[in-house]
Parts: C-alpha cells; sequence; structure tokens
C-alpha cells in the first residue's frame, strides 16, 4: 500500500518535473521560461524527500529554487532590449541543442544498464538531518567553520567585482 | 521517512487547488467588459509610463548576490536547528562563530557602502 503511494507520488514528481523541462527550453517568454524552471527544480525537491533526504531537499529549495533562479531571473529582468520587437524570441540552436541531448541520453542510458547496481539490504532509517547536524556540529567543527570563511571571500569577492565598474 | 511528509504533500496539493479554484471562480462568476483603462498597467493609480517589461538597474544585482550568500548561511542553520536541542550550548557558541565571521561580511558589505543606493 505505501509502497504504490510512494510510486504515484514519484510519478507526479517525474511527470512534473519532464513537463515543465519542456517548458522550460520550448517557451517563447524567457521569463517564463525561468518561472517554469523553478516549478522543475522545486519538483525535484520532492523526490528528494521520497529518498528520505530531507536535507538534500532543503538545500534544493534553499540554493535552487531560492537563489539559483532569482539571479536568473534578475539577470533576465537586467538585459538590456530582452522584449524588444527586434529581437527574435526563439530558439536558434534547436538542432545542436537536440544532438547534444541525444548524445548525453545515449551515453547516460548506455552507462545504467552496464552498471551493477550494489542494492542495500535495508532502507535509511529515521531523520537523515539530525546524524549530518550532529557530524557537523561535533566531528566536522571546523569544516563548518571554515564555510563562513569561504562565504565571506565570496562576499567581498562579488562586492571588489561590481564595484570597480 | 517520505510518509511524514504525507501532510507537506496534503498542504501543498491543497494549495494548489485552492489557487485553481479562486481562478476558476473568478473566471465564472466576475463579468468580463474590458476597456483600455481596465487593461492599463496598475502603478499606484497613477497613469503609467512606459511598458512593465523594461531593463531594470543593474545595481539590483548587487542585492540578489548579497542575498545568495546569506542564503547559504541559512542552509546550515537548518541542520543546526534540527540538533540543537539534543547539543546545547555547545552548539549555540558554535553558530555565535559561525555567524559572527559572517556578520563581518555585512560589516564590510554596509562600510564599502554598496547597500547605498548611488
Amino acid at each position: 500500500m505505501e509502497n504504490g503511494i510512494l510510486a504515484l507520488v514519484f510519478y507526479i514528481f517525474s511527470g512534473i518535473i519532464v513537463g515543465s523541462g519542456i517548458m522550460v527550453v520550448t517557451l517563447k517568454n524567457i521569463f517564463h521560461s525561468a518561472l517554469f524552471l523553478v516549478l522543475c527544480l522545486f519538483s525535484v525537491a520532492g523526490i528528494y524527500i521520497l529518498l528520505s533526504a530531507e536535507f538534500v531537499a532543503a538545500v534544493q529549495v534553499l540554493i535552487y529554487v531560492g537563489a539559483i533562479t532569482v539571479l536568473m531571473i534578475f539577470a533576465i529582468m537586467l538585459t538590456a532590449q530582452l522584449y524588444s520587437t527586434s529581437v527574435r524570441q526563439s530558439n536558434e540552436q534547436v538542432i545542436p541543442g537536440i544532438i547534444i541531448v541525444v548524445t548525453l541520453l545515449v551515453v547516460t542510458l548506455v552507462a545504467l544498464s552496464r552498471t551493477s547496481w550494489r542494492v542495500v539490504s535495508q532502507g535509511i532509517e529515521g531523520q537523515t538531518t539530525i546524524s549530518i547536524g550532529k557530524a557537523l556540529l561535533t566531528t566536522y567543527v571546523l569544516p563548518f567553520e571554515v564555510v563562513s570563511l569561504v562565504l565571506i571571500a565570496a562576499l567581498i569577492g562579488a562586492i571588489i567585482i561590481a564595484r570597480k565598474e | 521517512m517520505p510518509s511524514d511528509y504525507a501532510y507537506v504533500g496534503l498542504f501543498l496539493l491543497f494549495g494548489v487547488l485552492f489557487v485553481l479554484f479562486v481562478f476558476i471562480l473568478s473566471r465564472l462568476i466576475a463579468p468580463y467588459k474590458p476597456n483600455p483603462v481596465k487593461k492599463e498597467n496598475y502603478e499606484c493609480g497613477e497613469v503609467p509610463i512606459g511598458q512593465g517589461w523594461i531593463q531594470f538597474n543593474v545595481r539590483y544585482y548587487l542585492y540578489a548576490i548579497i542575498f545568495v550568500i546569506f542564503d547559504v548561511e541559512v542552509v546550515f542553520l537548518f541542520p543546526w536547528a534540527v540538533v540543537y536541542r539534543s547539543l546545547g550550548f555547545f552548539a549555540f557558541i558554535e553558530m555565535l562563530i559561525f555567524i559572527a565571521i559572517l556578520l563581518f561580511g555585512l560589516i564590510y558589505v554596509w562600510k564599502k557602502g554598496a547597500l547605498k543606493w548611488v
């Protein structure tokens, strides 16, 4: 019963991911493409939840749905003459795009079918975020604090590059 | 466990259906008589100047980048908040150091005048 529901939810999320992914590459309005990308990435977070990877799902929502798409939407809105009638609103790289996608699909399918996957007899028990949090705050304290230094370096770098102009 | 998220899924489903319901309901019962004044962009009740699709000022991008940095910080707040009760004061000090370091970043941005609209 539970497996059936999980399979159903998986197919719903997969359908949303594939559908919105197709919308991202086919829609004429690039702003709408960016919004469909939000839907696509959000559904990927749903798949992570199904895999008991709650922390990865939270990161997916915060970083990809929150931050990355905000940057993309900003970049779109800051682009000059994006909606002027003189700019063709269609993808002019359809054929190279199809070639790359088909090649990627074939390579992935071959790699997936040739790999012998190891199956774990027992699933992940309990809440994975607790173990991640404990490991982060006890065993890996130093890397955890260093992360803030990395962030501050990124911040200062961004400010210096942006202020130059 | 994925089954713990059944309520989240239910909530999500209800949210989507509610929005759809409201849109369909307003389409069904609201009269539709457009005229040029009604179809104008809303700009605080003023007569709008230019189009809605304009190029925004590049300065906004800096705010977006600063937002992304502090968004990544929030990612680390999440596992910390989950284990906070079991680790207690130790975890509090650790997060205090983490945020204090990032606070210097914010002070740097502030002092540099990057938050000011010039």
